[in-house]
């Protein structure tokens, strides 16, 4: 079950023949799936980032530059 | 801690895509939020090491993913039952897509190792290359390919186990899912 070859390692005629065989129903799926779940990942990810930067993050930043311009010198 | 404004700027950009990151290291918004916070306070503390003209993001990526690893992963287990949570916290769900599938994908994800989950979205959704994406994680380049292809194998395995049928026997999908690999 595990033993898949990589497929730069399988001879020409069996890669051609796995191809061929998926080249069908499967092999479009496969993609399509492969696609899907790619577009599902960006848009959680852009869902946050398209939530931009917190208060928090930039008043932390205002403060330790305002902390920092009254410790040094 | 007198700071650049170039600095400034750098860092207060890469704050959306850290949260992100963050958010599907830790499956949770308010802990992720303290990630960054944390990852912040780090990387402007080690300010001198950031070589000027690299990558500012790669580098607070890095931070924060090894913070991560050796702070909040043994808390990791207390918090597992966070996606009603992480759920809420999002404004909209993405239109273009179901809600259960939606809901699916991310339950799919979390169920991802941590090694695969992260560099899936490094590579994934973060846009970073797989040889930036090794740096952050401190491995070989191949070991991200192996890890991202693994990934995608699993999600799609996790989310189609009800309709098997329509993909054919599990070789030919992994064999279809590890593409160029």
């Amino acid at each position: 079950m595990n033993e898949r070859k990589p497929v730069g390692q399988q001879n020409p005629i069996e890669a051609a023949a796995a191809r061929k065989k998926l080249s069908a129903k499967p092999a479009k799926l496969g993609r399509d799936v492969q696609a899907r779940l790619g577009q599902q990942l960006r848009a959680m990810y852009d869902d946050v980032v398209n939530q931009g930067v917190p208060d928090r993050f930039s008043e932390m930043l205002n403060r330790l530059e305002s902390n920092g311009s009254k410790d040094s010198h | 801690m007198a700071m650049d404004e170039s600095v400034r700027k750098a860092i207060l950009g890469a704050v959306p895509s850290l949260r992100a990151f963050a958010i599907s290291l830790c499956g949770n918004v308010d802990r992720a939020d303290d990630l960054v916070q944390e990852t912040l306070l780090r990387a402007l503390a080690n300010i001198d090491s950031f070589q000027p003209g690299t990558n500012m993001s790669a580098w607070l990526f890095t931070i924060l993913r090894n913070h991560f690893r050796s702070e909040y992963r043994k808390r990791r287990r207390e918090v597992e039952d966070s996606d009603g949570h992480y759920a809420e916290s999002l404004k909209s769900q993405p239109e273009q897509y179901g809600q259960v599938e939606y809901r699916e994908f991310r339950e799919a994800l979390s169920q991802l190792p941590q090694d695969q989950r992260e560099a899936l979205v490094l590579v994934g959704a973060s846009g970073f290359s797989y040889e930036e994406a090794a740096n952050i994680c401190g491995c070989a380049v191949g070991t991200i390919k192996s890890r991202v292809n693994r990934a995608r194998t699993r999600l799609a395995e996790l989310m189609h186990v009800n309709s098997a049928e329509d993909f054919g026997p599990d070789e030919q999908v992994r064999a279809v899912l590890a593409g160029g690999e």
